[in-house]
């Protein structure tokens, strides 16, 4: 019999089924990649085992820099940390950041509730036995937010000009309670008593680390170790891992644009960061419906590797 | 001998998905013992290789979920199990991005293929929020750094007050169940839809050109 072959028109696929075929074990194939990559998982963490770097404590932090365990301690009361400034979902302190003028972080709502001289106050009053510090809390407490904000700003101000910012050499003044405040609080945290204080919250299980994370990561410890690890957010961040592991590469062209203008110094530039991804994600889906970007397949053509033997026999198929 | 289907056995949802679900692939299709001649390439091997690794990557975090949460702290075991999720992982992507780029290079959408090519790109980044769900529920450092750098990435588009990365506990369900149940049924539904479908003739190919005869 006689095939006559009927070209097509441009732009059309034939149905693979309508294809000559030749005999496939894919059950076969299957198992034996199944074998290889399970082979290849064993030996790789045989010899590279995995990063397990212990995670930082409030007593390490409180051992290793108590005076910035104090600095931020006296910043909480003073609401001038990154998390009493946030905004939305923990305070209504700020707008936060907006994509377009639109102020998603705003509209997400304040539904994680964070009162940032809560985070100080409130292991502190869960103390017993120290008369000091529980008068001191009291004196806060009747103070006017007025007398509390100069207190606090007045200390914190203090320690930045103390050397080292050694609590024992700032410049006396009138700060109120919040040294003895401040100076329990690095109290509670060096007896390993801050583990746990803010996350259980009367609750026998305390699973949500929300508020122990925004105190440490207010402080200037947490991040210090960080860009010593090369994870800080101008080292590619998230990408990276502690060690010489290859950490997360998927997310290279989600760490990159914090490299580059604008967004390496931008207000907005994780809800900027975040909406170009959002744009390039859908991009890459929808790339069978956008011309041109469908089209470069055809224009560099790889795919004549890809199936050379197809190609050298039938090298009368145009391109 | 044919089933005659009564005119209210039609209107059945029952009837209606268990048709559905028989017409799904063509006969012979789901488990094929024959190939397009044109078949012909070591690209084709990272698909298979992708999803035999994301069964290591479901095998070893299964065993990681029997220890439980502290495990591979505490255990030799545990942490080469943990390595082995890790590297599988690794591979995993590994596979599907040569599998992705690939399949751009062939044009593989073409044909009626777009809602396959679609479905691979929406597992390439459910895959990616599983991983990152699972770098927040290490319980170490990392966990510690990268959930004080995310937060600021997602709340500021106001999806941090349900999407919580400095909630450990919340992270580690979405990372031990609700990701991967996403991740499993679109790589599923990929899967079909390959098999439904065929794989993407080479670009011009003719159907009666003789190749493999």
């Amino acid at each position: 019999m006689v095939t006559i072959a009927v070209r097509p028109p441009r732009g059309t696929t034939p149905d693979s089924h309508d294809f000559p075929t030749r005999p496939y074990d894919l059950v076969k194939e299957f198992v034996i990649a199944l074998v290889a990559m399970t082979l290849l998982t064993a030996v790789l963490a045989a010899a590279f085992s995995s990063p397990d770097e212990k995670a930082i404590t409030m007593q390490g932090w409180a051992t290793a820099d108590p005076a910035d365990v104090v600095a931020t301690a006296t910043a909480e009361l003073a609401g001038t940390t990154t998390s009493a400034t946030y905004g939305a979902p923990y305070n209504h302190a700020s707008d936060g950041q907006k994509l377009l003028g639109l102020p998603l972080q705003k509209w997400g709502g304040v539904r994680i509730p964070v009162d940032s001289a809560d985070l100080v106050l409130q292991p502190l009053e869960a103390q017993t036995g120290n008369d000091a510090v529980t008068s001191a809390v009291q004196q806060w407490r009747a103070a006017s937010s007025t007398q509390q904000q100069a207190w606090a700003t007045g200390y914190s101000d203090a320690l930045a000009a103390a050397p080292g910012g050694d609590p024992a050499k700032a410049a006396t003044g009138d700060y109120g309670p919040v040294p003895e405040l401040a100076a329990g609080l690095l109290a509670v945290a060096q007896s390993g008593g801050l583990e746990g204080g803010l996350t259980s919250s009367g609750n026998f299980y305390g699973g949500d680390q929300t508020r122990a994370m925004l105190l440490l990561s207010d402080g200037a410890y947490l991040e210090d170790l960080a860009v010593a690890q090369k994870l800080g957010g101008d080292q590619w961040g998230m990408m990276n891992e502690t060690g010489n592991y290859p950490g997360q590469p998927w997310m290279w062209l989600y760490t990159f644009w914090y490299q580059v203008q604008p967004f390496s110094t931008s207000e907005n530039a994780d809800a900027l960061v975040w909406g170009l991804m959002m744009v390039l994600t859908l991009a890459l889906m929808f790339v069978p419906l956008i011309p041109g970007l469908r089209d470069i397949p055809r224009w560099i053509p790889v795919h004549r590797l890809i199936w050379r033997d197809h190609y050298r026999r039938h090298p009368s198929v145009r391109r | 001998m044919s089933t005659r289907v009564a005119p209210e056995d039609q209107r059945s949802w029952t009837v209606g998905l268990r048709t559905r679900l028989s017409t799904l692939v063509p006969p012979g299709q789901a488990l094929p013992d024959r190939q397009p001649a044109y078949v012909a390439s070591w690209i084709y091997v990272f698909g298979v290789l992708s999803l035999a690794s994301l069964l290591v990557v479901l095998g070893t975090g299964a065993a990681l979920a029997v220890g439980g949460a502290a495990w591979w702290h505490e255990s030799s075991l545990g942490h080469f199990v943990n390595s082995m999720h890790l590297w599988s992982v690794e591979l995993f992507f590994a596979t599907m991005v040569v599998h992705l780029w690939g399949k751009f290079w062939m044009a593989a959408w073409r044909g009626r293929r777009a809602l396959t090519w679609s479905t691979g790109v929406v597992a390439f980044v459910t895959s990616i929020g599983a991983a990152f769900t699972g770098y927040l529920s290490q319980s170490n450092f990392d966990s510690q750094w990268i959930s004080a750098e995310a937060k600021d990435g997602i709340n500021s588009i106001g999806v941090g007050a349900w999407f919580n990365v400095l909630n450990p506990g919340q992270m580690l369900l979405w990372h031990a169940l609700l990701v991967p149940v996403v991740v499993v049924a679109v790589v599923v539904w990929h899967i079909v839809l390959v098999r439904r479908h065929g794989v993407v003739p080479p670009l011009d190919a003719l159907p009666d050109s003789g190749e493999g005869r």
